[in-house]
């Protein structure tokens, strides 16, 4: 049996920076700090020491702090080296803790999956520590700092504790009414269900932490010619670029994530609606996606004449500095893209509406698997609330604890287990 | 004869089923008793079943125990508990009269086949290599067996409690008892000491019944045991009276008389049967607790107060009881008494009830941390069945927390140990809703035919009830329109549409009795039978949505944690995991799951190692 790797990796970002932070962690942390630093600082209080490798010679005067397992991030042993942010410097401290026996580079996501199996986190909290260093803007960031924190895992507990107490109240009238005088369940029981299967309700309605990652979907539609194009980079350039996780399939669309003020946003050019004037099969397939993104928008920007674009889009009267320029009656914006007036309202007033229909900041979001185990938890209730007989209230309540020590990771089963192994690939 | 193949200490209601059940199997089994005439005695309370424990008593007669028949031979007062609510929680009580309980578990016992009665005190066990090859009693004698079952209730280190008074030991000779308990304590098991009590006894004379509300036996006709076909002795009436805030006052006044408080006892009591002075101390705002007077046989005056279990002094007591309205006069003719006595921290047993230090031995009953007779017997029944499996190469019953309370209870005191007396609640049993009392023998019979428990009689039965069951399942598919059920003036919509008869039965107000016109006869067959398949079409949208949870369950299960598991080993399991994990020992990954404190992680670190150390053995 071969003892747990021990593993580092550089745990802030990419060199050059102002420090750079390498972590250790499992058993041999402790020897490579002693490797290095040439002796083991007190536990958990930073102090300055000179790092040298295995010929002696001087890497970099860093802080070092030595975290004793089991209490530190990891659950581990875990040496931390504050050293200098230069490229030079980490990779010389890199290769010298590569030297030492048993040290390895780490995986992505090891760090995580070690304190998890260490029992220092929970599945939601793992999983919003994910959420964390996939974060590209603020407003995601905020989010996963929430869940990585706990905020979802107290909240879930806090539901649990509840549902316990109304279980220990059916249980009671089930297992103990012929013993003690005490017998029905209290009037406000079904109340209490019903109050908090409305909760969980509110929280099934707030947006889904997914929708941070996608961003908000601003759709801008209009004939060809309209200004959309323009526009569109009106909106997109100067902005910073972020990674959209969608897979980009080929489409007649031209799509752009961005952050303008810590808010993701996605902006698609579509191609130019010109229904019914063209019997050509290529432009009705280009015409179909146009319509399929318009299905999708959270937002639809339209820029044609007035009145004939979709539902609840928002009127733009673009091309303002044009000679030919079509004002709109009832425009929520008159712009120009080309001269740049009317852009910095647009984007005040997406930006407000983008951060109502995202998850606001530091407010724990759920994600896909998060939202079902709660919906289940909430028809249990609903169930629960709608029935009579103790017996089968008694099992709804056992149904929604169920869905909640799935939501957190604390059922026992093969489900949670797979979930965990999905995403984080223990054991390989 | 002195060789056995299994031996069983103790003749209480633990060692009766556990050396029936070992014969039923078809091993030599001896039943040691140091008086044999006490075979089958009720201890305390003369009722069996009720909530939890009716399941219980059902299961155990379902694999052809004891328990069951013995108590509709005492039976004189039969009660359905909980019948307003759902079948599942229903629990079928009787109250026994000691003496017929007595002889019909005597007359059973010595019916057995490959059952002998050994009279003697069991004075020591007798090992070889550390594992049990027989028994040594007090005078000398040894009886060869390489598996003995212990159910000798409580006593190692008993004490009785009665105000001031103390009284030391338990039933066994207190040498013979001595070298036994050392054997244990030399293997280093872990114990820890509970208590319980007893309330007084009353003289049912000195009663005036008549001002009291009477709870007769219910009018139905069932029975503990479906082979018992009707009920057979003169049923009494119990009666219902209450404490009174004059006699709380008492109690309160004389709180520091007993061993409870005077802090003379400090191990735990039952939380769900707490003494009477507790209630008085817990609940003190309660004007008065129910006391459900219950006459302990047809030939005795005694009476057994339920709900006032006390230590407290014998003139405490007399004074307290004569405040109940009906009892101004009565007489105690037995006063009541705590005991505080230890037991085996269960843990230290695999599921088989067999105790991990000492190959060979299995404990059974109290002295696993149980209170009650129906916990005791279904423990005898598992010993007794694993122990004979064991010995002749055979396999017991595949019980699990899915088919069996049996099961829920073992899986319960081996994972999870006792700090209170464990005794079996509904609540403890995820999947109650198919657990139920009265569908014990579709659960549990079937598995003991196959294991070879179950004799030619019980068999029978079986074999003509499925059939019967066969017949219901074509009748419950067969399609009905809502308008016939209407027209019949059963409460459903005319234009509800066509269904098959199960899922109309899940309707309100839709009976078995009510779908006579498409039943017929059958529901007269076995009305029992009836009934139950009718809750399971009832229950079926539950049972359905469970079954998802179950593969889950069924799955982990099949993956084995060898009892040598090298829990230090594993990656990433912390010290406090290993030793939780090392000192409950759970054979499968879902028996590990439910090992208290136990974190998902722990479980995940443990399947990879697990499936790893799978691998290797079947690639070696």
């Amino acid at each position: 049996m071969s003892a747990l790797p021990t593993i580092f990796a550089l745990s802030s970002g990419a060199p050059p920076a102002g420090v750079g932070l390498i972590r250790v962690s499992g058993p041999g942390a402790g020897a490579a700090l002693q490797a290095l630093a040439g002796r083991m600082p007190e536990p958990r209080r930073a102090s300055l020491a000179k790092l040298r490798d295995a010929q002696g010679a001087l890497l970099d005067a860093a802080l070092v702090l030595w975290f004793p397992g089991p209490n530190s991030a990891t659950g581990e042993d875990l040496a931390e080296f504050h050293c200098h942010g230069g490229r030079a410097v980490i990779a010389a401290v890199e290769r010298a803790l590569a030297a030492l026996p048993g040290l390895r580079r780490a995986e992505p996501g090891e760090f995580t999956r070690r304190a998890f199996a260490n029992g220092r986190i929970d599945l939601a909290e793992a999983e919003g520590l994910g959420d964390l260093l996939a974060a590209e803007t603020e407003l995601q960031r905020a989010a996963a700092l929430a869940n990585a924190g706990g905020a979802l895992s107290r909240q879930v507990e806090a539901w649990r504790e509840k549902v316990l107490a109304l279980s220990a109240e059916v249980e009671g009238v089930l297992d103990f009414s012929d013993e003690e005088d005490a017998a029905d369940l209290p009037e406000c029981f079904t109340w209490n269900i019903a109050a908090l299967a409305g909760e969980l309700r509110e929280w099934l309605a707030r947006p889904r932490s997914e929708r941070l990652g996608e961003g908000f979907r601003v759709v801008l539609a209009g004939p060809p010619n309209a200004g959309k194009s323009t526009l569109f980079n009106a909106l997109v350039e100067s902005e910073a670029a972020i990674t959209s996780p969608i897979a980009g399939t080929t489409r007649d669309v031209i799509e752009r994530a961005v952050a303008i003020g810590g808010v993701p946003f996605t902006f698609v050019d579509t191609a130019g609606l010109r229904e019914g004037e063209s019997g050509d099969a290529v432009e009705a397939i280009g015409i179909d996606r146009a319509k399929g993104e318009l299905s999708r928008a959270d937002l639809v920007l339209w820029l044609g004449p007035e009145g004939a674009g979709p539902q609840d889009a928002w009127e733009i009267a673009a091309q303002a500095d044009r000679a030919d320029f079509a004002p709109k009656t009832t425009a929520h914006f008159t712009l120009s893209a080309a001269t740049g007036k009317g852009v910095g309202a647009l984007k005040a007033a997406l930006l407000d509406v983008a951060r109502d229909a995202l998850p606001r900041p530091g407010e724990a979001a759920l994600n896909a698997r998060q939202h079902a185990r709660l919906s289940e938890a909430t028809e249990a209730l609903e169930g629960a609330k709608a029935l009579s007989d103790p017996l089968l209230v008694a099992e709804e309540l056992r149904r929604a604890r169920l869905a909640f020590d799935r939501l957190i990771g604390r059922a026992t089963t093969e489900d949670m287990l797979d979930t965990l192994f999905g995403r984080f690939c223990i054991g390989k | 004869m002195h060789q056995f193949d299994v031996l069983v200490i103790g003749g209480g209601h633990a060692g009766v089923e556990a050396a029936c059940a070992a014969a039923r199997m078809g091993a030599r089994t001896g039943l040691v008793s140091f008086d044999l005439a006490a075979i089958g005695a009720m201890s305390c309370n003369p009722a069996i079943g009720g909530l939890g424990k009716g399941h219980l008593v059902r299961e155990v007669d379902a694999l052809d125990g004891v328990i069951g028949r013995a108590a509709d031979a005492g039976a004189i007062h039969y009660r359905m508990l909980n019948r307003s609510k759902g079948s599942a929680v229903w629990g079928p009580r009787v109250q026994a009269d000691r003496v017929r309980f007595k002889a019909a578990v005597q007359a059973m016992v010595r019916a057995q086949p490959n059952l002998a009665l050994v009279e003697g005190e069991a004075a020591a066990l007798v090992l070889k290599g550390g594992a049990v090859a027989g028994l040594e009693l007090a005078d000398g004698t040894i009886l060869e067996a390489g598996r003995v079952i212990l159910c000798t209730g409580t006593f190692l280190g008993g004490v009785l409690f009665r105000g001031e008074e103390r009284v030391e030991g338990g039933r066994i000779g207190e040498n013979a008892a001595k070298r036994l308990a050392q054997q244990l304590r030399g293997a280093d098991l872990p114990m820890a000491r509970l208590k319980t009590g007893t309330p007084p006894r009353l003289d049912g004379r000195t009663i005036d019944w008549a001002v009291l509300e009477e709870q007769p036996s219910d009018g139905e006709g069932w029975t503990m045991s479906p082979l018992t076909l009707a009920r057979m002795n003169p049923q009494v009436f119990c009666a219902i009276t209450r404490t009174t805030q004059a006699g709380h006052d008492v109690i309160r006044a004389n709180l520091d008389r007993s061993p409870l408080f005077s802090g003379a006892i400090a191990a735990a009591g039952p939380r769900y049967c707490p003494s009477i002075e507790d209630k008085i101390h817990r609940f003190g705002d309660r004007e008065g607790h129910q006391v459900f007077l219950e006459p302990e046989g047809l030939d005795t005056h005694m009476v057994y107060p339920n709900g006032i279990s006390t230590s407290l002094p014998v003139d405490v007591q007399e004074t307290v009881v004569r405040t109940m309205p009906g009892c101004a006069r009565v007489e105690i003719v037995q006063p009541g008494y705590a005991v505080e006595y230890d037991h085996i921290d269960p843990r230290a047993l695999t599921p088989d009830l067999q105790v991990r230090a000492i190959p060979g031995l299995y404990c059974a009953g109290q002295i696993n941390g149980t209170t009650g007779y129906e916990e005791a017997a279904a423990q005898g029944l598992v010993a007794g069945l694993e122990a004979a499996a064991a010995a002749l190469g055979k396999a017991a019953p595949r019980l699990d927390r899915a088919n069996a309370y049996i099961a829920v209870m073992v899986d319960d005191l081996t994972l999870q140990g006792v700090t209170e007396p464990y005794r079996m609640l509904t609540a403890r049993a995820e999947y109650r809703l198919r657990l139920r009392a009265n569908n014990a023998a579709t659960r549990l019979t079937g598995l003991g035919i196959e294991a070879g428990c179950v004799g030619e009689e019980r068999r029978a039965w079986w074999e003509r009830r499925e059939e019967l069951r066969a017949m219901f399942h074509v009748k419950h598919s067969e399609r009905v329109h809502s308008r016939d059920l209407a027209d019949l003036g059963l409460p459903v919509r005319r234009d509800h549409g066509e269904k098959p008869l199960a899922e109309w039965l899940r309707f309100d107000g839709v009976t078995p009795e009510a779908l006579a016109p498409w039943l017929g006869e059958l529901t007269a067959c076995d009305p029992g039978l009836a009934e139950e398949m009718a809750e399971d079409a009832a229950y079926a949208p539950y049972l359905a949505r469970q079954d998802a949870e179950l593969r889950d369950l069924r799955a982990s299960e099949a993956l084995p944690l060898p009892a040598d598991f090298p829990y230090a080993q594993v990656p990433g399991l912390s010290n406090e995991m290993v030793e939780r994990l090392t000192s409950a020992a759970p054979g499968t990954l879902a028996a590990a799951g439910r090992v208290p404190g136990v974190t998902p992680a722990a479980l995940s670190a443990l399947l990879v190692h697990a499936r790893r150390l799978a691998d290797g053995q079947r690639a070696a």
